[in-house]
């Protein structure tokens, strides 16, 4: 079971690096749209006795980071008839280099802090940071506001895989709840972003500067 | 109880949505403020209703925070109702159901035992708070809300985080993984001491962004100058009190775990770097919504101040969660009736507010004197009790800096007030009908009231209360 | 004996040297060499040299202005004492004295300033009475609070060694709130910057030189003297309040004495040299705060 486990982290780690590098808005909501698909089956094979408030959790979290949130993302985008052009202030293969190194030192560094156990712990927090981080750089250098709701988007899943380390505490309501947020925010975004393209004729994060000291 | 308290503002909020009259809608909110209020009177009366379950626990700082809250949105939903019939203009549909339903959500920020529901709920307050700062629908109102809703979710993310490493530090120390605040308090000692601390500074950063202590701080100043002048008493009295309810959980899990000296410096570092921040930013200030943001940030500083001196200033700390909550209630307020009839909030374009609008330019300057700690309002108690307290806890370096912060920001905050008050009321200003209503102006003279009465002699039942929720987190489990 | 000696002669002599420290630290900050540091007393002495001119309009009040002005600060100065040694004169209730005395110097500078019948002055006037309004009664909050903490009545026993018994962790807020306090009555007494600029040449902007403009040669030199005698009372109370001399040896004492006070000069300039003159609506709030912090400080105390 942990070499499953452990591909589809690498696989998670790898389309991290993937939306740090393309170039198209579209493609990019695609991709952690799998990643999301991704992130739910996890908790599923990471503990043998499949309980219902699990599989339940699991399936929600499935649907709502792979096919629910996307789409209202698709839909926005849609609506507001953009240009595909991600724009980062750092360029795409750079910002994948940079990605690549942060994986790798989070690899590295994780060795030394954390209580080697031999489970799942050694895969799971530095593939959290290093999802957290790349969560990051997506929402520092990017100016369009879409593309900063990706690297919000992200974040969240890099702090959805820290959480696996929590299965058990982590009440079923409140995971629901977690999700559920989650997708609300989005939503609201998303309706800004769209009133951003109207009030602004442009989604791009440096034209929001009518306010400052 | 809770359930009343969660659902019954929820349920109203509902109704608010299918109401079809503009003029009739906004008194939902007054209906509500009165219930809510009347539930947590008779919560106070009836202690043994505050325990629910594992994870509904009113305890007495919670009980604090909601009674805070309660008040100011009281009073507030009364202005509310009146401030809408200024702006039949707008569709105020979404504003009065997410302004109902915020303090039903709140509720549950100040009874969840569970650090998971907390995070939930203090999350659904940023949410449903984000449309009401969008009410003016001008440009510049949706880049605050962008800005509010980025900062706000990318900061509430990390405390989420930091939720989560508090949890698998119990795992790391040998115990059971957990988020019930319960559990993590009696089992403080075994927790792991560097998941805690990381736990620590990304909750601090988490809710501090949600609170807006420098420099998690730059949403504040663009929400609060754009939003109506009742979002602005809401979000700085209600959204930062419950944000600041999830620090002091933090840090009496900390406490616990012996972290005192190590969250000490920390949360000292935090509070004078918001001061710092915030008389610097008021120095010259033209807009004097912003430069009520900025004051906000220097309060929570001392907020964050007053709990690293630790136990002895505990009290003022909550007393000045309450002062300041009051006191910056009566300052927005006013600030949004003066916005109102000069249609501006730079200080070029509204001098003389005093003669356009006696009450609400005589209570703008009170309520200016009153924020900076002048007696005898209740600000000055409390504000001083903490500097007395940090004095005697030995922060002899961090104490002068605080008067000296006070001293600039009094300086700073004075000139903008005096310039909007006293002078000529310009001529080219655009002449708008608005003038002080009994809805809009009596709200003002009730926080008068409520500060005066707190600074001058503090009711016994409070000083109860208080003295309650200073050995509840002094106490160890 | 000889302690009072030595008290009299610094008392006397050493009031225009701090001017000369000041300008020099402001010289230094500015990159220039600056004036000698003796170069007050050259002033005082050609001030003194030279004839006056008086105004035809003016009376004997014209005259009576510095020369009142001067024997009340002088004599406000005997009250005070410096670092640990006793002042000359000392008595139960003497800093209520000690503010009336600069109050009296204060009143006939201004009506000498009146008496001339000049717009500018009584500008100057104005001003000056405005902002001591608001000083005045913080001075004697300050002054409470020492009260209280020495539980005494006389400047010499609460600025000496009974304010330093008394203090301890719990009364220290009020001590710094004060000492805040002080320091910016310090600077408008003496109208320093912020509050003043004793070198601006824009009348409109005056506020103390303004009501000296008319005066000249040895009535200027008075004023002038009158001036540095106060900004050094004053220092030596800031000075007694923040340095801690606790060493009851005479010499010591006045060893930590005389680098308090010249410290207090450095800083002084050095303030003078990073800011600029506020405007005058602030200034009023400045000294406002100044007035509330040595209020509150009074309140926080009796609490």
């Amino acid at each position: 079971m942990i070499n499953v486990f452990n591909s589809l982290l690498v696989m998670i780690l790898a389309l991290n690096l993937l939306a740090l590098g393309s170039r198209s808005i579209l493609s990019v909501i695609r991709i952690i749209a799998i990643q999301g698909i991704l992130l739910g089956i996890l908790p599923l094979i990471l503990h043998e006795g499949l309980s219902i408030p699990q599989v339940v959790a699991s399936l929600t979290a499935i649907s709502m980071k792979g096919v629910v949130i996307p789409m209202v993302m698709i839909h926005a985008m849609k609506n507001i008839r953009i240009k595909r052009e991600v724009e980062p202030i750092i360029g795409f293969v750079p910002s994948s280099i940079l990605g690549a190194v942060i994986t790798g030192s989070a690899f590295l560094l994780s060795n030394q802090i954390t209580v080697s156990t031999g489970g799942y712990e050694n895969m799971i927090i530095p593939a959290a940071i290093t999802t957290i981080l790349v969560g990051f750089i997506q929402l520092i250098t990017r100016y369009k506001a879409i593309s900063q709701v990706v690297g919000y988007l992200v974040l969240e899943n890099g702090i959805y895989i820290f959480s696996l380390l929590l299965i058990e505490a982590i009440p079923l309501i409140v995971e629901m709840g977690m999700l559920l947020d989650l997708f609300v925010s989005i939503f609201i975004i998303s309706i800004i972003t769209n009133h951003i393209n109207n009030a602004f004729s442009s989604l791009d994060t440096r034209r929001l500067t009518t306010l400052k000291e | 109880m809770v359930y009343f308290q969660v659902i019954i503002p929820i349920a109203l909020a509902l109704v608010a949505l299918v109401v079809p009259s503009n003029r009739i809608r906004p008194w939902l909110i007054p209906i509500t403020g009165v219930i809510h209020f009347c539930l947590t009177l008779w919560l106070l009366f009836n202690p043994e209703q505050c325990y629910v379950n594992s994870w509904l626990i009113l305890d007495p700082v919670g009980k604090i925070i909601l009674l805070n809250v309660s008040i100011l949105y009281l009073v507030c939903s009364f202005y509310a109702a009146g401030y809408l019939q200024y702006r039949l203009e707008n569709k105020n549909r979404i504003f009065v159901a997410c302004f109902v339903a915020f303090i039903g959500i709140f509720t549950l920020v100040c009874w969840s035992y569970n650090l998971g529901v907390m995070w939930i709920s203090i999350e659904a307050t940023t949410l449903i708070t984000a449309p009401l700062i969008y009410f003016n629908k001008s440009t510049q109102s949706i880049e605050a809300t962008w800005k509010y809703l980025m900062v706000g979710s990318v900061g509430i993310a990390l405390a989420l985080l930091g939720t989560f490493f508090l949890a698998y530090s119990a795992i790391v120390g040998g115990t059971d993984a957990s988020m019930d605040f319960y559990y993590l308090l009696k089992n403080g000692g075994t927790l792991n001491k560097g998941w805690l601390q990381a736990a620590f500074i990304l909750l601090l950063i988490g809710y501090g962004t949600k609170m807006g202590l420098a420099p998690m701080h730059t949403w504040k100043p663009d929400a609060y100058g754009e939003a109506p002048g009742i979002v602005g008493a809401i979000l700085s009295g209600g959204v930062t009190s419950g944000a600041f309810l999830a620090i002091t959980r933090i840090w009496q899990i900390c406490n616990v775990a012996g972290e005192t000296a190590f969250t000490s410096k920390i949360l000292m570092g935090i509070g004078l770097f918001s001061m710092l921040i915030a008389s610097i930013f008021m120095m010259n200030q033209r807009d004097f919504k912003r430069m009520l943001a900025y004051s906000s940030v220097e309060h929570m500083g001392i907020l964050i101040i007053g709990l690293s001196v630790g136990t002895t200033a505990l009290f003022a700390t909550f007393f000045h969660v309450i002062a300041s909550t009051m006191t910056k209630g009566m300052l927005f307020l006013s600030s949004g009736n003066i916005n109102r009839a000069y249609v501006s909030k730079n200080t070029r374009q509204v001098t003389g507010a005093i003669r356009r609008l006696p009450i609400s330019g005589t209570l703008f300057l009170i309520g200016f004197l009153a924020i900076t700690g002048t007696p005898p309002f209740a600000p000055f108690v409390s504000e001083f009790m903490i500097l007395i307290k940090a004095f005697a806890a030995g922060h002899l370096v961090a104490g002068s800096l605080y008067i000296l912060f006070m001293l600039v920001i009094f300086m700073g905050m004075g000139v903008t007030v005096l310039k909007v008050v006293y002078g000529k009321v310009p001529k080219d200003v655009v002449d708008t009908p608005y003038q002080d209503g009994i809805l809009t102006a009596m709200p003002l003279v009730a926080f008068l009231v409520m500060i005066l009465v707190l600074g001058i002699a503090m009711p016994a039942s409070l000083t109860h209360l208080l003295n309650e929720a200073v050995s509840f987190m002094g106490k160890p489990i | 004996m000889i302690d009072q000696i030595i008290h009299m002669s610094v008392y006397i002599l050493m009031p225009p040297l701090l001017f000369g420290i000041m300008n020099k630290t402001k010289a230094y900050l500015a990159g220039r060499r600056g004036a000698p540091l003796l170069q007050p007393y050259y002033d005082l002495i050609r001030l003194f040299k030279k004839k006056m001119v008086i105004s035809s309009t003016t009376t004997w009040v014209f005259y009576a202005g510095p020369i009142v002005t001067m024997l009340a600060v002088i004599v406000a100065g005997l009250l005070m004492p410096l670092g640990q040694s006793h002042a000359i004169i000392s008595f139960t209730g003497d800093f209520i004295l000690f503010a009336y005395l600069f109050a009296l110097a204060r009143f006939f500078t201004t009506i000498a300033a009146m008496d001339t019948g000049s717009a500018f002055e009584g500008m100057g006037v104005a001003r000056e009475m405005t902002f001591s309004a608001i000083i005045e009664p913080g001075l004697f909050f300050a002054f409470l609070v020492f009260v209280k903490l020495s539980g005494s009545m006389s400047l010499t026993v609460m600025l000496q060694r009974n304010l330093y018994g008394s203090i301890n962790q719990n009364n220290f807020a009020p001590l710094v709130m004060v000492i805040i306090g002080l320091s910016i009555i310090l600077l408008a007494e003496n109208s320093r910057i912020p509050v003043d600029d004793p070198n601006t040449h824009l009348e409109l902007t005056m506020i103390h030189e303004a009501m000296v403009l008319d005066h000249s040669g040895p009535l200027l030199g008075l004023i002038e003297y009158a001036a540095n005698v106060k900004f050094f009372i004053l220092s030596s109370l800031l000075c007694t309040v923040i340095v801690p001399i606790f060493s009851s040896d005479g010499w010591l004492s006045w060893l930590g004495f005389l680098t308090g006070i010249i410290l207090i000069s450095f800083m002084v300039g050095i303030v003078e040299s990073i800011m600029a003159r506020l405007r005058m609506s602030r200034v009023t709030i400045l000294l406002f705060s100044a007035f509330l912090l040595c209020g509150s400080a009074v309140i926080i105390f009796e609490r």
